[in-house]
């Protein structure tokens, strides 16, 4: 058991790294193409539209589109709070206060 | 003179990254309890912190230990949650060109969601500087330390508490993109790119070892880029705005 998730934690520490360290040493060697740095800018909204979305839309493999779903309301309440006051640590208090007060509210 | 620019760098890299911290300690709380309530010790649980951290694989490898599924789905499942950072490294190589190899591991190492949003930010509002790579290190050094000590918390308190995972915590890492993305969203191409991740993602959402999240990565800037093209050719002069 030890063993084996020793085995199991180095792997992971090998792929991670392996994803994150090679091409950035790679591409420090090159130049990118033009359109490929252009391409490049919407890498962070993408990947982190993507990786929220199913969190948020998705509860128990169900679609959640109702408003008991807590994660639904908090995350419209912090999208308005990000795109009026731009200020990110406003957002993550704020999303993280409505949602707390709905669940101990009884919601959800 | 220098080195004082440097620790500067250093510092502000850190201190840009404290709203991050916020948002990261529930989630490495609930990875601590999680981890453990799946059957991996304390030494276990640090190791994967310590040598892993990559905090959403951490956290769907804790879940996928705990339906007791084998090593190679595991590693292979963790590769594929990753492998949208090999997107940051492209896009943050430009950046970092030059530098040797004992600032390329660590940083390498130490790229998160979150110290990447950061540093791209940075970079952007201030393309000229020769100091990225200090105000990256800080960044990476101060999400490092805030994870190690929200593990040990986590294991602690997962202890402590009942059902520590029922609360929700996940909440505190979707607020937290969201305060990233949404005041990223200046112009319609971008907005097209977050539109189709969050559609593709979706839809693909029942693909085996979250393979969907890279596939909807890549259709979003896919799409973000040829809006740009085609928006390019309507509207040259607003194109540039906002970059």
């Amino acid at each position: 058991m030890i063993v084996k998730n020793f085995l199991l934690i180095f792997l992971m520490m090998l792929v991670t790294f392996g994803v994150r360290y090679p091409v950035l040493a790679l591409v420090g060697r090159y130049d990118l193409p033009e359109p490929l740095k252009r391409a490049l800018r919407f890498v962070p909204v993408a990947v982190l539209s993507a990786l929220c979305a199913p969190m948020v839309l998705i509860q128990d493999n169900q679609w959640a589109l109702s408003f008991s779903n807590v994660y639904l309301i908090a995350s419209i309440v912090a999208i308005l709070v990000a795109w009026k006051s731009r200020h990110l640590l406003l957002t993550i208090v704020v999303g993280m206060l409505v949602f707390t007060t709905l669940k101990l509210a009884g919601f959800g | 003179m220098d080195s004082s620019v440097k620790r500067r760098e250093f510092l502000h890299g850190a201190r840009d990254t404290v709203p991050m911290i916020v948002g990261a300690i529930p989630f490495g709380i609930l990875f601590g309890a999680l981890a453990t309530s799946a059957g991996l010790s304390f030494y276990a649980t640090m190791a994967m912190s310590l040598f892993v951290f990559a905090g959403s694989s951490q956290f769907v490898a804790a879940t996928l230990i705990g339906q007791g599924v084998g090593i190679a789905v595991i590693v292979m499942t963790t590769f594929i949650v990753n492998l949208r950072h090999a997107l940051y490294s492209a896009s943050l190589g430009p950046t970092f060109k030059g530098l040797k190899q004992k600032w390329l591991v660590p940083l390498g190492f130490f790229l998160t969601d979150e110290t990447y949003a950061v540093v791209i930010k940075r970079v952007n509002e201030s393309p000229d500087s020769t100091n990225h790579h200090w105000y990256c290190l800080g960044s990476s050094l101060a999400m490092y330390g805030n994870w190690q000590l929200c593990t040990v918390i986590g294991i602690t308190a997962g202890n402590a508490l009942e059902n520590l995972s029922s609360w929700g915590l996940e909440i505190a890492m979707i607020v937290t993109f969201i305060g990233i993305v949404v005041p990223l969203i200046t112009r319609f191409p971008m907005l097209v790119a977050s539109v189709v991740a969050v559609s593709v993602a979706l839809l693909t959402r029942e693909m085996a070892h979250n393979f969907g999240l890279i596939v909807a990565s890549v259709a979003g800037v896919t799409a973000g880029y040829l809006a740009e093209l085609y928006s390019g050719r309507i509207d040259a002069r607003s194109e540039y705005q906002g970059e």
